[in-house]
């Protein structure tokens, strides 16, 4: 984190630079005043779509991507309110599809993403099309060895 | 990179859940054409979730044992090598795996975390890798139509490039391998401005306005630059990227609607394939190849 001296190349190059409410290096720069709730609190690190652009520009080789993950993490595990609840909604009903089935269930990921956010009719448009195009399967596509998953789940719970 | 010669080409096969999904005619086509250049894939037995992107950006560990669970599989199944189409998957299962083999602490923790011991770094490869392996002389060999009346713009979104120094195949701004790709098709390609800028990825249906707004940047610099089709290498840069396209018409009143292919299919065209037979159909853009005219309708 001291690699950063605040130059803003991550924050130029940031192709959603504009929806965040702080800029991806002014979370490093507070996070390196020591000023923690608020790094923490923010949008930013939820909006981060893991793009890597910051990474590969950093004159210094900060890895503010991974960064990124990790004040992530770290709010979860404080349980800090997370601003981007449906970021953070559609997350966990992608994990517990794995968690359940081994692999991705669209199906199931978006009946517990809008069971969780409430948003039952966003998609209605496109959702037809992919059945009638039999993209989305009706069942899921289950691994044998769902066990396996399922410990990996249960070792690196933090709940 | 040197293309690999003589005797049968095999490589091993993570499809990663969008194969067998949202993206089932970039499995299709990236099967039909592989087998027609007689390269064969053995498909990974009882693979899982790469882990995405919801797995890294809340749980480091789970993430790493997600993607390593592939990994072990691969090993224990003999591959020496794996190609993942997803660029996703295919950045997930590299970086996991780097991490792995780079950092002590990581790598007793993943194998106290399988029960396994790694000790054999398994080749990861994109689909760019893959055809530049096979070489695009046999692309060229095999050519049954010259698509000289498409001018391509080659996205390559975030994930196939970087980061540069673990993916270590091609520039991580300015990457020209799927140039050299499509234009062994007989294609031509443009230079523009928008090939490695993010579709918003994994945002499609959190912030969907997000995704909306950037890909349509994408499409729009790539109509700037003269292109009449865009070529991908990812599921979810072209579910952003087509599909998409149907909540731009709403958002941007005058969109107008613009072909993404996958780099697969353009191939298959190539080898004189038809669109039904590539999957091409399954698109919400539609997409005709004729000899002299695209026509381009409304899905």
């Amino acid at each position: 984190m001291s690699l950063c001296y605040q130059c803003g190349k991550c924050s130029a190059g940031c192709p959603i630079r504009f929806y965040m409410d702080i800029a991806p290096n002014k979370v490093v720069r507070l996070i390196q005043l020591g000023l923690y709730d608020e790094a923490l609190k923010s949008s930013t690190p939820w909006l981060c779509a893991g793009c890597l652009t910051c990474s590969a520009r950093c004159p210094n080789n900060f890895d503010l991507a991974k960064f990124m993950d990790a004040v992530r993490e770290i709010a979860l595990e404080k349980g800090v309110e997370v601003k981007e609840k449906d970021i953070l909604s559609f997350h966990e009903a992608f994990l517990d599809q794995i968690k359940m089935h081994g692999r991705s269930y669209e199906v199931g990921l978006v009946a517990e993403y809008k069971m969780k956010t409430l948003n039952l009719l966003q998609d209605v448009d496109s959702a037809p099309g992919m059945f009638f195009k039999g993209k989305l399967g009706i069942m899921p596509h289950n691994i044998e060895d769902k066990k396996s998953v399922r410990d990996i789940f249960k070792k690196t719970s933090k709940k | 990179m040197k293309p690999l010669t003589g005797g049968n080409m095999r490589f091993g096969y993570y499809p990663g859940c969008s194969q067998i999904s949202s993206a089932k005619e970039y499995d299709l086509s990236l099967k039909k054409v592989i087998g027609n250049l007689g390269v064969s894939l053995d498909e990974l037995d009882d693979w899982s979730c790469c882990g995405a992107t919801s797995g890294h950006v809340t749980n480091h560990k789970l993430a790493n044992g997600l993607a390593m669970r592939n990994i072990m599989l691969a090993d224990h199944q003999g591959l020496d090598n794996i190609v993942a189409p997803c660029a996703a998957c295919y950045n997930r299962l590299i970086l996991s795996q780097y991490e792995t083999f780079n950092h002590p602490e990581i790598k007793s923790e993943i194998e106290e975390l399988l029960s396994t011991k790694f000790e054999k770094d398994i080749g990861i490869f994109n689909v760019l890798e893959l055809f530049m392996k096979i070489g695009l002389g046999k692309i060229v060999e095999n050519r049954k139509r010259e698509l000289s009346n498409l001018n391509v713009a080659c996205y390559y979104g975030c994930l196939l490039v970087r980061p540069a120094d673990i993916t270590k195949f091609d520039d991580a701004e300015e990457p020209t391998s799927m140039e050299r790709i499509v234009e062994a098709t007989g294609a031509k390609t443009v230079d523009w401005n928008h090939k490695v800028e993010c579709c918003g990825a994994a945002h499609s249906i959190a912030r969907r306005d997000i995704v909306v707004d950037l890909s349509k940047k994408i499409i729009d610099d790539a109509i700037a630059h003269g292109a009449n089709v865009m070529v991908v290498a990812c599921p979810m840069c072209h579910t952003n990227l087509d599909m998409r396209q149907r909540t731009m018409k709403k958002v941007y009143p005058g969109h107008k609607e613009f072909p993404v292919l996958y780099l697969t299919e353009l191939v298959g065209l190539s080898l004189g394939m038809n669109e039904k037979e590539l999957g091409i159909d399954l698109h919400y853009i539609d997409f005709k190849y004729d000899d002299n005219i695209i026509k381009n309708t409304v899905a």
